[in-house]
C-alpha cells in the first residue's frame, strides 16, 4: 500500500526549485469528511476542517515527510517529493486491531448465539502443529478423540463422531469420507487460523445434520495492510521425525490479500514404552492458498487446498481371522514387532483431498450482505492391504469422491434483530474403482442435496438475545452395487428391495438402491446476561441425519480392520433432540462454565459386534450397523483461575452417559469420564517464558454393553470353544504432559520461539477404550517434541 | 474481476474432468480369492479326499466341507493339498503360486497326536518345508477329531518349531484356514 502511494507521488512530482502549497481533503472509510485529523508535512502542521479540508503552505521543495493521523485509523507515514502545488485527498483506513480492543464484544461474529462456542487459540493450534486436528480439538471440554492407532484421529463431541460432526473448512463442508471410524479428517492443522467447536446442531446455516456438533475452521484473516510469515519446525522423538510448516500472509483492508501455507510431515514407526508399533509411520504433504480482493462494498475470493497423506496401519492390527483376534486380546501383546523403520508397508492408507472454491460477497447496504460460494472437492482414498500375492501392489480400496456445492447466503440486520437465510445445492459422485480386484465396501453412488434455512436473532434488550431457526433439506441418493446373492438373502432383502435389482452377474445381483429424504430441522434458544458476571445460554435443537453410504451399503470383509461390516438398506434417518444449557460465571480471578446436556436420539445408528462368519480364511468377527433409541446425557465443566500474576490453573471435566434404551443397556463406544488440568506459569520478563504441566486423567469406562461371542479356535491341535472378549474396556490411565516455550525477538517483526513439549512424561503404558486398535497394542509412549517457530 | 472469472472457469472445467469418470457398472473381478481347499490322502489304492468349498468368498455362507471316507489306524498316507479359485472358469490353480513363492508360504496341519502325525515332504528354495506335500501317519487306535489346515502367508519360517509344523510361532497372515472332521477306524 505504502509503496503504491509513494509511486503515486513520484509520478506526479516534477522537480522545481521553489516552495509550494499542499491542500486536500481527508475522509473516513465511508468517504465522509474527517474533522480534526492531524496533518504534518515537513515542519508544518495543521488539523482538518469540518469538511475534511486542510491547507499547508510554504512547503520546501524536495523529499518531505508526510504524516496524517486520526484516532482509530491507521496513520499515514510516508515520504513525498514536492516539486509543485499538490492536492492530496486521502481516505483513512480503520485500524482494526485498535477497534478490536474496544469493541470486541459487539464485533463478535457468532454462528450461534444460544450455544457457547469454544475456540481453540492459534497458540494451541501451533502446539499441535506436528499432530492432527483431532489432537488440537481435544483441548476443549467435552471433546474426546476416536483413534485408529496413533495417527488416525477423529474428534468426538459429547460422545458422537464421524458423520455426526461436519467439519466446515472456510465455509466449505468437508466431504472427505468421514463415514468410517478409521477415516481421519483430511485437513492440515497448520492451515487453520482459528478453530471453533459448536456442540450440537444449532448452527443451521451449515446443515441440519450436525447431531454431534460442528467444527468450524477458518484461515488466518488479516485485515491490516501487512505482510508476515511463519515457519514452524517440529522434531519428535517418538516416530523419530517431524514436520515443517511455512506460511505467508498478506493482509489488506482494501485490495488484494492472500495466504499461502505449506506443510511437510515425515515420521517413522511410533513406539510404546515396551515395543515398537510396527508400520505406524506417516507422511503428509499439504498446501493451501487463498486470495481475496476487498473493495468498498464487495469482496471476491478464491481458495485451493491440497491434503496428501500416507498413513501406515499397525502391522499387528492386521488380523487374519478370529483366532488372531482372540490371541491378541488374551495375550495383550502385538503379534509382530519389527525394528524401527521409516518405511511404510502394507497395510496403509493413501488419501488425497483437493478443495477449491470461489466466493463473492456483496454489501447490499450498511446492514445487508449477500454471499455466494461455489466449492469443488475431490477426495481419493486408497487402502492397501497385505495381499496373498506380494507382487500385487494394487490398492484394495479405491474410492473417488467428487462434490460440488453452491451456497447463497443473505444476512440483514435490523434495529433489534438479525436475519440470516440461504440455500445450498450439492451434487456428489462417488466412484468405487472396480480395478482393485476386491469387492468395495462402499459402492459407486450419486447424491443430490438441496437445502434452505432461515435464522432469526432478536435482541430483546442489552442483556437478552433470542434465536430461532428452521431448515429444510432434501437429499436423494442412488447407488450402483453388486450384492452377493447369498448376502442379499442373508440380509433378507428379497421381499422389500427386489425392485432395486436391475441385473445378474454370476453369483451376484446388480442393484440400484435409491433413497429420498426430506428433513425438517430447527432450533430455538436464548442468551441472558445477569449483570456482567453471569451468563445463561439455553438451546433446544432438532437435527436429522440421513444414513451414510457406509451404514447403508457396507457388506463384507473390511480388510484393514479384519472384520466383516454389514450395512442395512432398512436404516432410517437419525433424529436428535438436544437440550443444552450453559452457565458462565466470572469472578475477579476465576471463571466457571458448566454445560449440562441431554440428547435424545431416535434411530441412533451404531456398529455392533454380532458374532462371526466362517469363510475359507477362518472365522471373522461380524459387526453390523444397527439402529436403536438412544439417550445421551452429560456435563462439561470448565474452570479457570488466575492464581497469581505468574501462575494460572485451568481445568476441564467431561462426562457422558450413553444409554441404549431399546436394549436397556449402555451404548457402545461412549467416551469415559475425563478430567484435564493444567498449571501454567508465565514470566514475560524472561523471554516470554511459559511453562505448563498438564494432567490428563481418563477413567475406566465402566458402562459398556456385553457383545462378547463364542467361537471355536484351535488350541493344542484341537478345536475348543472360547469367548472372544471384544467388549471390556481397558483400565483408566493418568498422563502428564509438560510444555515450555521462550520467545526471542530478533528485530522489529522477527522473533523466534522455541518450545519443548513432552507428552506422556512418565512413559505410561496404557490403552484407550476409544481406540479401534486397543485389542492389538498399547498407545504411544513418551514423546519429546522440540518446536522452533520463526515469525517474520 | 476478470481474473476471478477465469478462476471460476478453471474450477468448473477441472470438476468436469474429475466427474467424467462415470459410474462403471462392471462387477469387480475378484482376485486372490481362495474358494476351495482339497486335501488328498493316498495309501495304495485307497484315496480319501477332504474338500472345503466356499463359493461366496467373504459372503455369509459357510464353506461346504466334505470328507470322502474314514482313515485307517496305523497307516501312512501320502498327502497333498491344493488351493483353488473356482470362481474363475476354468478354476485357477493357486497351488502353483504358493509353490513358486514357497519361501513366503507354509501350510500347517493340526490334529490330535493320538489321531495322527504329519511330516512335511517338500521344501522351498531355502530347504524349508512348504507343506503342499506331506505324509500323515495315523495313530494305532480309533478315534474322532478335526484336522485343521492353515495356509499362512509370510510366516516366520525360522521360528522355533515352525519347520516341524508347529504353527504357534509362525506369525504371518492367514490366507486359508479350514477344519475337516475326521474319523480314524481300526481295520
Amino acid at each position: 500500500m505504502r509503496t503504491i502511494q509513494l509511486l503515486f507521488f513520484f509520478l506526479f512530482s516534477t522537480v522545481i526549485w521553489s516552495q509550494y502549497s499542499i491542500d486536500g481533503i481527508i475522509t473516513d472509510e465511508n468517504g465522509l469528511p474527517l474533522k480534526g485529523a492531524h496533518v504534518h508535512i515537513a515542519n508544518k502542521t495543521t488539523s482538518t476542517l469540518p469538511n475534511g479540508a486542510f491547507l499547508l503552505e510554504k512547503i520546501p521543495t524536495g523529499k518531505q515527510r508526510l504524516y496524517i493521523s486520526f484516532i482509530g485509523y491507521q496513520p499515514i507515514d510516508t515520504v513525498i517529493v514536492v516539486s509543485q502545488n499538490l492536492t492530496l485527498n486521502y481516505q483513512m483506513v480503520l485500524d482494526i486491531t485498535k477497534l478490536n480492543e474496544i469493541a470486541l464484544f459487539q464485533l463478535r461474529k457468532n454462528s450461534s448465539v444460544s450455544v457457547v462456542e469454544e475456540q481453540i487459540a492459534k497458540a494451541t493450534i501451533e502446539q499441535y502443529s506436528n499432530q492432527t486436528l483431532g489432537d488440537a480439538l481435544k483441548e476443549v471440554a467435552g471433546v474426546s478423540i476416536l483413534k485408529t492407532g496413533s495417527t488416525i484421529v477423529k474428534p468426538v463431541i459429547n460422545g458422537l463422531h464421524s458423520s455426526r460432526i461436519p467439519i466446515i473448512n472456510n465455509n466449505v463442508r468437508m466431504e472427505d469420507q468421514q463415514w468410517g471410524t478409521e477415516h481421519a479428517p483430511n485437513f492440515d492443522v497448520n492451515s487453520a487460523g482459528k478453530i471453533t467447536v459448536i456442540k450440537g446442531a444449532s448452527a443451521l446455516q451449515y446443515g441440519g445434520d450436525a447431531i454431534g456438533g460442528l467444527v468450524l475452521i477458518e484461515s488466518e484473516v488479516v485485515k491490516k495492510d501487512t505482510l508476515f510469515g511463519r515457519t514452524i519446525a517440529n522434531f519428535a522423538s517418538n516416530g523419530r521425525g517431524g514436520s515443517i510448516s511455512s506460511s505467508i500472509h498478506k493482509g489488506n483492508r482494501l485490495g488484494w490479500s492472500w495466504n499461502v501455507v505449506g506443510t511437510l510431515k515425515h515420521l517413522g514407526d511410533r513406539e510404546t514404552p515396551d515395543y515398537m508399533l510396527s508400520n505406524t509411520g506417516n507422511r503428509e504433504q499439504n498446501f493451501s492458498g487463498s486470495t481475496q480482493y476487498n473493495a468498498e462494498n464487495y469482496s471476491i475470493g478464491g481458495m485451493y487446498s491440497f491434503y496428501n497423506a500416507q498413513i501406515g496401519i499397525l502391522k499387528a492390527a492386521h488380523i487374519g481371522n478370529v483366532t488372531d483376534l482372540y490371541n491378541a486380546i488374551t495375550t495383550q501383546q502385538p503379534f509382530v514387532v519389527d525394528p524401527f523403520t521409516y518405511s511404510i508397508d502394507n497395510p496403509k492408507q493413501e488419501v488425497q483431498h483437493h478443495l477449491g472454491k470461489v466466493n463473492f460477497k456483496k454489501w447490499l447496504s450498511e446492514s445487508a450482505t449477500l454471499d455466494m460460494q461455489y466449492a469443488f472437492q475431490f477426495n481419493n482414498r486408497l487402502e492397501y492391504d497385505v495381499r496373498r500375492n506380494s507382487e500385487n501392489k494394487k490398492a484394495s480400496l479405491d474410492l473417488q469422491l467428487a462434490t460440488h456445492t453452491l451456497l447463497v447466503d443473505y444476512k440483514k440486520t435490523f434495529d433489534h434483530w438479525q436475519l440470516k437465510t440461504g440455500a445450498n445445492l450439492g451434487y456428489q459422485n462417488n466412484f468405487a474403482n472396480p480395478q482393485t480386484g476386491v469387492r468395495p465396501l462402499i459402492p459407486s453412488y450419486q447424491k443430490i442435496d438441496l437445502g434452505t434455512y432461515a435464522i432469526g436473532t432478536y435482541n430483546i434488550d442489552n442483556s437478552m438475545v433470542l434465536e430461532g431457526g428452521l431448515r429444510y433439506d432434501f437429499s436423494t441418493i442412488e447407488a450402483t452395487k453388486y450384492y452377493l446373492k447369498s448376502r442379499w438373502e442373508e440380509r433378507g432383502y428379497d421381499d422389500e428391495f427386489s425392485h432395486f435389482i436391475v441385473g445378474e452377474e454370476g453369483n451376484q445381483w446388480l442393484t440400484k438402491p435409491k433413497f429420498d429424504y426430506h428433513n425438517l430441522t430447527g432450533n430455538l434458544g436464548f442468551r441472558k446476561q445477569f449483570h456482567h458476571e453471569l451468563e445463561w445460554y439455553s438451546n433446544v435443537s432438532l437435527a436429522s441425519r440421513n444414513p451414510n453410504p457406509s451404514e447403508l451399503f457396507s457388506d463384507g470383509l473390511h480388510h484393514s480392520t479384519g472384520q466383516v461390516e454389514l450395512g442395512d438398506l432398512r436404516l432410517e434417518r437419525e433424529q436428535s433432540f438436544k437440550f443444552s444449557n450453559t452457565l458462565k460465571k466470572d469472578w475477579k480471578k476465576t471463571n466457571l462454565s458448566v454445560t449440562p446436556f441431554i440428547n435424545r436420539i431416535a434411530n441412533f445408528i451404531y456398529l455392533q459386534p454380532i458374532g462371526f462368519e466362517t469363510t475359507i480364511r477362518g472365522a471373522f468377527p461380524v459387526w453390523e450397523f444397527k439402529q436403536t433409541e438412544a439417550l445421551l446425557t452429560g456435563i462439561d465443566v470448565n474452570f479457570n483461575w488466575d492464581v497469581t500474576q505468574a501462575f494460572s490453573y485451568k481445568s476441564n471435566f467431561a462426562y457422558v452417559n450413553g444409554e441404549n434404551l431399546t436394549e436397556n443397556q449402555p451404548l457402545i463406544d461412549m467416551p469415559p469420564v475425563t478430567w484435564n488440568q493444567k498449571l501454567v506459569y508465565s514470566n514475560p520478563k524472561w523471554y516470554d517464558f511459559t511453562a505448563s504441566l498438564q494432567s490428563e486423567l481418563v477413567f475406566r469406562q465402566t458402562r459398556f454393553p456385553d457383545y462378547n461371542f463364542e467361537t471355536n479356535i484351535v488350541v493344542n491341535n484341537e478345536l475348543e470353544p472360547v469367548i472372544v472378549d471384544i467388549s471390556s474396556s481397558p483400565a483408566g490411565y493418568h498422563l502428564l504432559h509438560l510444555y515450555g516455550e521462550m520467545t526471542f525477538n530478533l528485530g522489529k517483526n522477527n522473533k523466534i520461539t522455541t518450545a519443548l513439549f513432552i507428552q506422556n512424561l512418565t512413559n505410561t503404558a496404557y490403552r484407550d477404550y476409544l481406540n479401534r486398535q486397543r485389542f492389538y497394542a498399547d498407545e504411544m509412549g513418551r514423546n519429546i517434541q522440540l518446536q522452533i517457530k520463526y515469525n517474520f | 474481476m476478470k481474473n476471478n472469472l477465469k478462476f471460476l472457469a478453471l474450477f468448473l472445467s477441472t470438476s468436469l474432468v474429475f466427474t467424467s469418470c462415470s459410474n462403471d457398472d462392471a462387477p469387480v473381478n475378484e482376485e486372490e480369492v481362495i474358494t476351495t481347499v482339497i486335501v488328498t490322502l493316498t495309501n495304495g489304492g485307497n484315496t480319501i479326499t477332504l474338500t472345503s468349498k466356499d463359493l461366496d468368498g467373504d459372503g455369509p455362507n459357510a464353506p461346504e466341507v466334505t470328507v470322502s471316507g474314514d482313515l485307517i489306524a496305523g497307516t501312512t498316507y501320502t498327502g497333498s493339498t491344493r488351493f483353488l479359485n473356482e470362481l474363475e472358469d476354468p478354476a485357477e490353480e493357486i497351488t502353483d503360486e504358493v509353490e513358486e513363492e514357497g519361501a513366503e508360504h507354509q501350510v500347517f496341519y493340526q490334529l490330535l497326536s493320538s489321531l495322527g502325525t504329519v511330516t512335511y515332504t517338500d521344501t522351498d528354495v531355502d530347504g524349508r518345508p512348504i507343506g503342499l506335500s506331506f505324509t500323515l501317519t495315523t495313530g494305532s487306535t480309533a478315534g474322532t477329531g478335526n484336522l485343521t489346515v492353515t495356509l499362512r502367508h509370510e510366516p516366520n519360517k525360522t521360528a522355533s518349531g515352525v519347520a516341524s509344523g508347529d504353527i504357534t510361532n509362525a506369525g504371518g497372515s492367514t490366507d486359508a484356514q479350514v477344519t475337516f472332521p475326521i474319523q480314524v477306524v481300526t481295520d
